[in-house]
């Protein structure tokens, strides 16, 4: 029998600001355990909790990204169970009224383009972190508990591994677009966890599902997907029931196991949190957001491959990344040509910022300087290959275009009697290749070519020298 | 200013040299040392009434030191003078904070209450911290790790609760004034039956943060004093928007001392039918219904009105406030601070044996029944349909609200109940807060004033109960309650 794979996701993703959810310590990775903690994250009696205005903002900037509906009023309710790295017994979270709901994002592949129906994305705190020793002893971390966190939960959706990779990857895209999320899956920013079941194909009403969590990368998101499929597969086909539990996914060994559990632990008791009051977004504020939301990479691909005419590669790139697309942008902007500033952008910038190992956020020309470069080039100042030479000392030495060509004498030599002057002595100073050429071998004219600009230590700007090689040449 | 207990009440044992006034105590700054020095005399040799848990000798040293030095700078401070004793729920920095729990016994409170904060930065004194119910959950100061609070009217009977070691703070004239917090009437009822002033201010009036939650959504802030003048001063203080607290109100202040002074134009006093019902000992209702009636004969004017939702307000009051409790007490797990079973190996047994151990029995009843309610299955049955009473006790006291300008009914059914008498009835024990809980599920604030005694000599509070924000309305109409009852007494 043929089956086919129903997916759906829940993503967490940590947002960036400055301070915790409700508490003022630093929302910092990478501290030393325990160091970013106060009474109220810690859970202390007494301390109470403050919503952080920030993680409203950027909770609104992923909720209109991802073309979901802000209600203006949502409330936090409390999801209590018993874990260590949980210090107050619950955790903040939306249950009823979630802070947005309804949105829709579209994910490309083999597959054409296809819309994934987002069900809601709300607001809520990440509990500390239970790290287990060697000796079988766990210790907690609570620089973690409180930060803020937006879960993004779709419909099921997805029919296939890749569809969930795809979206996954354009949240993330996203994500580091509208910078409210390092995206880093690795370091547990971005989290995923997944909802599976299979059923016959054709099949319209939906087979029980199972959860798969502790997927840390993409690839173990689709590799645990496609796991669990045979597995339940499996079952079907020994005439078994898949029942609903969690699963966990083991990296290691590249396999789920089920997650030790006690039974019927899964009541969180949730009710309305009466520690914090009701979330309000006004319509203005709603706007604003709106109107500080950039240009997002799905419309931008479209544009530079409808108008733009870019190549595929450089849409990608400069449409994924929002930094060198903001930077091309900035080139267009300063009348580059759109394809000379892909070209560069996908050349000379690329290469430097491989080679340094470097962000384009940390790229060390402002769009202005190599607009300033560019331009010398297409007004044949200099030739394409000093260009490059003078980019990369623009790199190193920070000194602009303008200021190295003239103090390099790097100007390309067009002036016609100059250019007359040296061609003439290339042809004087060679007389058996000219003699050679005169007789038929047509290809000596690359070699002049290469003498002139020897000459002219690549000056010469080689249109000119060409015309004029082919003139002298030819004279009888 | 006197004593509202008559001296001739006072049990032998009891000190008798009185504290001197605050305001006496601000003009003679060099007294405060020896007043402090005195009431922390004081409260040892009334330890019999375990009214305090922890006495801050060396604490309240310095802020005397401090407090005198203000004075000398010049500085308003306009509390110079108060000596307080604070509920052991309501955190002190670097002093313990135990909830007259075995679960708390040994934790140490890295921060300041806000109300505690604002009250010492005025000048106020803080002795020691005073003896409750378990987190507060109880009416009659019984359920301690540190022995039941005995009322000083009468020491075989209850002081009422959950705040009975602050009302007897300031009954047994120990302090100036007290903080409590009452979720359900736990400052009115310990006020009524030691025959002190009690008030509950409206929801977020008072900020909550360093209150160790009971019941978030009910738990309010309170204070006792000898007077209703005094709890004004306090309240002054005390209220206004705390950012640290997100329910705090942005409402400010009630406005400086000199304007408050006793009601000159007459009110509309409503009387709430449903509080006068069975239940209610004569003595209480005769002492009650003659206040008003001299109320009536000064100027005011009585209406009745009808309440008909009050009823509910105990079912709706246990569901709502145990929900609440079961979720705020899941910290107390013994895997970071306070109390751990030594018998637990296994995570599940940490957490099982520490919190069966740790926590006294009534905790317990509500935890397990706080936790009942908000199970799936059960949610909408208790919780949410109490979320909606709840909502209908509101529109009642709107609608009377709109025809009168307070409500006057007993704060309690009765005078205060023998030791031990309902420790084994958890349902008359609930009933004692019949009169006191729908102020707290409608959030409006209400004030209890000792207005006599029933024929045992116990004390009879009288309860009033205004709008949101109506503080200073209540507390004015307080002061002329005091001078109607001290007039006939004299």
């Amino acid at each position: 029998m043929t089956y086919e794979l129903v997916i759906g996701l829940e993503i967490h993703a940590q947002l960036l600001t400055d301070t915790k959810a409700f508490c003022r310590c630093p929302n910092r990775y990478g501290e030393p355990p325990n160091t970013l903690t106060c009474p109220t994250c810690l859970g202390m009696p007494g301390a109470l909790p403050v919503l952080n205005r920030n993680v409203v903002e950027q909770s609104a900037l992923l909720a209109l990204a991802l073309n979901a509906t802000i209600h203006p009023h949502s409330k936090f309710d409390r999801k209590n169970y018993f874990y260590p790295d949980l210090p107050k017994g619950y955790q903040i979270s939306q249950f009823d009224e979630p802070f947005s709901s309804g949105g829709w994002q579209d994910v490309e592949g083999e597959w054409g383009m296809k819309r994934i129906r987002i069900t809601r994305a709300h607001i809520e705190e990440d509990a500390g972190k239970s790290l287990h020793q060697d000796d079988g002893s766990t210790v907690v971390d609570m620089n973690r508990c409180g930060v803020p966190l937006v879960e993004i939960v779709t419909e099921p959706d997805f029919r296939s591994e890749s569809e969930a990779a795809a979206f996954i990857t354009a949240v993330r895209e996203l994500l580091r677009y509208i910078r409210v999320c390092d995206g880093n899956m690795e370091r547990g920013s971005l989290r995923c966890d997944v909802n599976i079941s299979v059923r016959p194909l054709g099949q319209t009403a939906l087979n029980e599902r199972t959860e798969i969590k502790n997927l840390n990368s993409i690839r173990a998101v689709e590799r645990g997907i496609l796991c669990e499929r045979e597995r339940q597969i499996r079952i079907y086909e020994s005439g078994g029931q898949v029942i609903r539990e969690t699963l966990l996914w083991d990296e290691a060994t590249e396999e789920i196991r089920p997650m030790r559990r006690k039974e019927g632990a899964d009541d969180y008791r949730y009710f309305p949190e009466p520690d914090l009051v009701e979330l309000t977004v006004s319509p203005e504020e709603i706007e604003r957001y709106r109107d500080g939301l950039p240009e997002l990479p799905n419309v931008r691909r479209k544009r530079y491959r409808e108008q733009l005419h870019l190549h595929e590669e450089a849409v990608a790139v400069l449409s994924g990344d929002r930094e060198q697309g903001d930077y091309f942008e900035a080139l267009l902007r300063l009348g580059v040509d759109a394809r000379t500033a892909a070209g560069w952008m996908q050349g000379e910038v690329r290469r430097a910022l491989t080679s340094e190992n470097r962000d384009m956020a940390d790229f060390p020309l402002a769009p202005s300087a190599l607009a300033e470069l560019i331009q010398a080039v297409e007004r044949s100042t200099i030739s394409i290959s000093v260009a490059k030479d003078v980019f990369r000392k623009m790199l190193t030495d920070g000194r602009s275009a303008r200021a190295i060509i003239e103090a390099e004498n790097l100007s390309q030599v067009s002036d016609e009697s100059e250019l007359r002057l040296i061609v003439e002595r290339v042809l004087a100073e060679n007389p058996d290749e000219l003699a050679k050429y005169k007789s038929g071998k047509r290809n000596l004219m690359s070699f002049f070519m290469g003498q002139a600009m020897k000459a002219t230590r690549g000056r010469a700007n080689p249109n000119r020298l060409a015309e004029l090689l082919q003139e002298l040449l030819d004279t009888p | 200013m006197s004593s509202p207990i008559p001296k001739q009440n006072l049990p032998w044992w009891l000190y008798l040299k009185m504290l001197p006034s605050p305001k006496n105590l601000r003009n003679h700054p060099d007294l405060i040392l020896e007043a402090v020095e005195q009431a922390l005399v004081r409260a040892r040799d009334l330890e019999s009434l375990h009214a305090f848990v922890t006495l801050l000798d060396e604490r309240a040293h310095r802020q005397t030191a401090a407090v005198r030095d203000g004075l000398r700078r010049g500085e308003p401070l306009p509390l110079a003078g108060w000596l307080l004793a604070v509920k052991d729920n309501i955190a002190i920095q670097d002093v313990r904070l135990t909830c007259a729990s075995k679960i708390l016994e040994n934790f140490t409170s890295r921060f300041t209450a806000t109300a505690v904060e604002r009250l010492e930065a005025a000048g106020a004194i803080v002795i020691g911290k005073t003896n409750l119910d378990e987190f507060a959950m109880g009416s009659s100061s019984e359920n301690t790790i540190f022995g039941a609070v005995r009322n000083p009217v009468a020491p075989d009977r209850v002081a009422g609760g959950s705040s009975g070691g602050s009302a007897v703070a300031v009954a047994a004239d120990i302090v100036h004034g007290s903080l409590g917090s009452d979720t359900g009437g736990s400052v009115r009822l310990p006020a009524s039956f030691c025959g002190v002033c009690g008030l509950k201010p409206t929801y977020g009036r008072v900020s909550r943060y360093g209150l160790v939650a009971y019941g978030s959504s009910l738990d309010q802030i309170g204070a006792f004093a000898h007077t209703s003048q005094g709890l004004f001063d306090l309240l002054r203080v005390m209220a206004g928007r705390d950012a640290r607290d997100s329910s705090s109100a942005h409402e400010p202040p009630p406005d400086s001392r000199n304007q408050f002074s006793a009601i000159k134009h007459s009110l509309r006093i409503g009387i709430p039918e449903e509080y006068y019902a069975h239940g209610l000992s004569a003595d209480v209702e005769t002492a009650v219904r003659s206040m008003i009636s001299k109320l009536e004969r000064h100027g005011h004017s009585i209406v009745s009105v009808s309440l008909p939702h009050t009823k509910y307000a105990i079912p709706v009051y246990y569901i709502l406030a145990t929900a609440e409790a079961s979720s705020h007490l899941a910290r107390f797990d013994g895997a970071r601070y306070g109390f751990r079973s030594e018998q637990a190996t296994e995570l599940t047994d940490v957490y099982e044996l520490t919190r069966g151990e740790g926590f006294g029995l009534e905790v317990q009843r509500r935890i397990m029944m706080g936790t009942f309610v908000l199970s799936a299955g059960y949610f909408d049955a208790y919780y949410r349909k109490a979320q909606q009473v709840r909502r209908r006790l509101l529109e009642d006291f709107s609608r009377a609200f709109s025809k009168v300008d307070v409500l006057l009914t007993p704060t309690s059914p009765t005078t205060t109940f023998r030791l031990g008498e309902k420790l084994d009835d958890p349902l008359t024990m609930y009933l004692s807060d019949v009169l006191t809980v729908p102020a707290n599920l409608a959030g409006i604030p209400a004030l209890s004033v000792p207005i006599g005694n029933d024929s045992q000599g116990l004390p009879i509070g009288l309860q009033i109960i205004g709008p949101h924000f109506a503080e200073t309305m209540i507390l004015q109409l307080g002061t002329e309650v005091e001078g109607l009852r001290d007039g006939v007494s004299s």
